[in-house]
């Protein structure tokens, strides 16, 4: 018995000893309840995640958050606890990431959030956003409404956080372009009808419609505006670039502006835009490993996971060890100090004052065409 | 606001009543037979709109499995209950053949009809039948045993069985959404206003709804058995008539309502897995403005309620759900003032 014990000891000792050589990543992600369909992709494009980085081995520690903050907090306590991981990926939901924030923060542990958390700036002083903020989105969407030549919004979107942020957003960059927004709108995901606030914006008469709504939801309000006649140019939300815009809405969504991350439309992109190698890069790698039409957002977020490790682990190695305190401030300051990168959503620029980061380069307009996004040149 | 923005809105607002209407039935007639405030009456709702949104993918929807689960742990149940109770093998086999026969022939149907595409209605059909079933099976399970427990006890089991079916819902179904196709493609206009097809038949579908109830209430033995149930469960025990059997055909009738409201509701809108509860909510405001227990009320109140939400959304979106639920507020207080009586225990 005690034979077996000294043998169980020396093994943890062993185990422990091997682990603190390499670089150690917790990963917290949504493998299963409604946040799955965001957080299985990434975890296939970890898969293709490097073995080595600057000479040093990296491990993935992946836990599973089943989509509650309750979970994602204890799996993180778990990491930087017991398995003294040097930074965080994760989580793939905004209110499990928010969660996680202050355990990552109490333990000085850089997060590298897959999802647009809103903390404050000031508060966020261990966190950093993967996915582009709304405001890099509404940029792109305003200078296509101001090419067009639209003179006023109606505003239609959900009555929750994502809503609220789009407001706000697109107030700012009304004013700034000299747009006014005549009407706003609001709406429930599980409303039975959006009939009425069609009515209203519709008797509004704006040159444009901006519906701010996710995925399946997105196509519901766009019907209804349709219905009531409505002939001018209508917006949609980077949540709503994805198929089911098109499932659900059918022809009423044809003509539809989108506004999204370059990753997923990679080789439609034109060659000036800067992020056209890194999304094809992206797009082949992920797609051979999981068949053709496999692409996702998601596993984006951990294709430039990637290239973010690339750049600050070897600055960080100069600085302390892997697993000590020194080596996870090093890495943190790293990423303010990492300078223009491209990603395979957009070039992103994190400086100390701004951890979404991306530059205003980021945002391309698509186009629904024949059932299919388009890139608007 | 002119005459025919009001005139549209008022068609919206009495197409969403006529939908909360049937599910304001559904819940005073529970409430009345078995005295089960039935929360997860919305559930039935998205499991009908989204069972016939996968027959239409050509795909076999999640209820079958779901289906085919709780007629198993119902089984199951039989037999422990009869090996209890000592009953013969005949006995227990007979009871055994009772619970599986439907839910089996209509999965292996549904398994078997899925890829084949059938017409529309047939597929709603097929729906009907397949969403029907678990009215009884739910209340064999969860209520059952507990048919003498206070109203309270019910509630709370009743929030349990929403949060299980909530969650196997997104399970079975996906965190998608789905829109059916019209049932009929018409459009009358008269002037602004303009109704579809699918408005008129969700009209004439909750009419004639509700004409059968009342038919079934009034003319048929089972039916009057029922109102029996509902006033006076021991006199009517006195009386022969099985209190457990009225409970289940109480269950399999609300079923089989939220599934018809699931089918009307599906073109007009896009479903989710819990896209039910709100919906069914409504349904019970409309249901308590009745007092839980007159039909009539409970309709007018369906009709209100959807007013209300159009009205409410066309002048303060933002506020429309803190219109239609603070609007149970007066109505409570009226109901209480007007017919004073002590908490019952």
């Amino acid at each position: 018995m005690k034979f077996r014990k000294t043998l169980l000891a020396l093994a943890v000792m062993a185990a422990s000893a091997a682990a603190l050589a390499d670089v150690n990543v917790g990963v917290v992600l949504s493998l299963t309840g409604p946040g799955s369909g965001l957080g299985i992709p990434m975890q296939k494009q970890l898969a293709l995640f490097p073995k080595e980085i600057a000479g040093e081995k990296i491990n993935l520690i992946i836990l599973d958050d089943a989509s509650d903050p309750g979970k994602g907090v204890s799996d993180t306590r778990r990491l930087v606890t017991e398995d003294h991981v040097d930074l965080i990926l994760g989580s793939c939901l905004t209110p499990v990431a928010a969660a996680m924030a202050p355990v990552t923060a109490e333990s000085k542990t850089l997060q590298v959030a897959a999802s647009p958390v809103g903390v404050p700036p000031g508060q966020d002083q261990w966190l950093f956003r993967l996915p582009q903020g709304n405001d890099v989105m509404a940029h792109a969407m305003f200078q296509h409404m101001k090419k067009l030549g639209v003179k006023t919004i109606g505003f239609l979107g959900y009555t929750d956080a994502y809503g609220e942020l789009w407001l706000k957003a697109a107030t700012a960059e009304a004013e700034k372009n000299g747009m006014k927004i005549v009407a706003a709108e609001r709406f429930a995901r599980t409303d039975t009808s959006v009939t009425p606030q069609a009515l209203k914006l519709t008797s509004a008469n704006p040159d444009a419609m901006l519906i701010v709504a996710s995925g399946s939801g997105a196509a519901m309000p766009e019907k209804a505006i349709v219905e009531r006649g409505y002939k001018g140019k209508i917006y949609q939300t980077h949540a709503a670039a994805t198929p089911d815009l098109v499932r659900i809405g059918g022809k009423d969504v044809e003509g539809t502006y989108v506004v999204s991350g370059p990753a997923v439309v990679a080789e439609q992109l034109p060659d000036s835009h800067p992020s056209k190698k890194a999304s094809v890069d992206f797009v082949t790698s992920y797609e051979k490993a999981n068949g053709a039409g496999s692409r996702n957002q998601f596993a984006g977020h951990s294709y430039d996971f990637a290239i973010v490790m690339q750049k600050i682990v070897p600055v960080a190695l100069k600085k302390g060890k892997p697993g000590t305190p020194e080596f996870r401030a090093a890495l943190r300051d790293a990423m303010e100090t990492m300078g223009r990168t491209i990603f395979s959503h957009g070039v992103m620029n994190w400086t100390k004052d701004d951890h979404w980061g991306y530059t205003n380069e980021t945002g391309v307009m698509l186009k629904v065409e024949g059932g299919k996004f388009v890139v608007e040149k | 606001m002119d005459f025919s923005i009001a005139g549209i809105l008022a068609i919206d607002g009495l197409t969403s009543g006529a939908i909360y209407a049937l599910l304001a039935l559904a819940t005073v007639l529970l409430f009345a037979v078995t005295r089960v405030i039935f929360i997860p009456q919305g559930e039935f709702v998205a499991f009908g709109a989204l069972t016939l949104a996968l027959f239409q993918t050509g795909k076999v929807p999640g209820t079958v499995w779901f289906l085919l689960a709780l007629a198993g742990i119902t089984a199951l149940s039989d037999v422990v209950n009869g090996i209890r109770r000592s009953h013969d093998a005949a006995r227990i086999a007979k009871q055994l053949v009772r619970t599986l026969a439907v839910p089996v022939v209509i999965s292996l149907v549904a398994i078997w009809a899925a890829p084949r595409g059938w017409p529309l209605l047939a597929q709603a059909a097929l729906t009907l039948a397949l969403v029907t079933p678990f009215g009884n099976l739910i209340y064999r399970l969860a209520y059952e045993s507990l048919a003498d427990a206070s109203v309270l006890v019910l509630l709370i089991v009743s929030v349990g069985v929403h949060f299980a079916l909530v969650g196997l819902g997104l399970f079975f179904f996906g965190a998608e959404g789905f829109r059916n196709p019209s049932f009929w493609d018409e459009r009358f206009a008269a002037g602004a206003v303009s109704l579809t097809g699918q408005t008129l038949i969700i009209f004439v579908a909750s009419l004639a709804l509700i004409v059968m109830l009342w038919l079934f209430f009034e003319r048929t033995l089972t039916g009057k058995a029922l109102r029996a149930t509902a006033v006076n469960r021991a006199g009517a025990r006195l009386m022969g008539i099985s209190s457990n059997g009225a409970g289940r055909l109480a269950f399999t009738m609300a079923a089989f309502i939220g599934a018809l409201s699931g089918l009307l509701i599906g073109p007009t809108t896009t479903v989710f897995y819990d896209s039910g509860f709100l919906i069914g909510l409504k349904g019970f405001v409309a249901a308590v403005f009745a007092g839980l227990s007159s039909y009539p009320l409970a309709l007018v109140g369906a009709l209100g309620v959807g007013l209300l939400e159009s009205f409410g959304s066309f002048w303060a979106s933002s506020f429309k759900e803190v219109i239609v639920f603070s609007s149970i507020l007066p109505v409570l207080l009226w109901r209480s003032l007007r017919d004073p009586h002590t908490e019952e225990h």
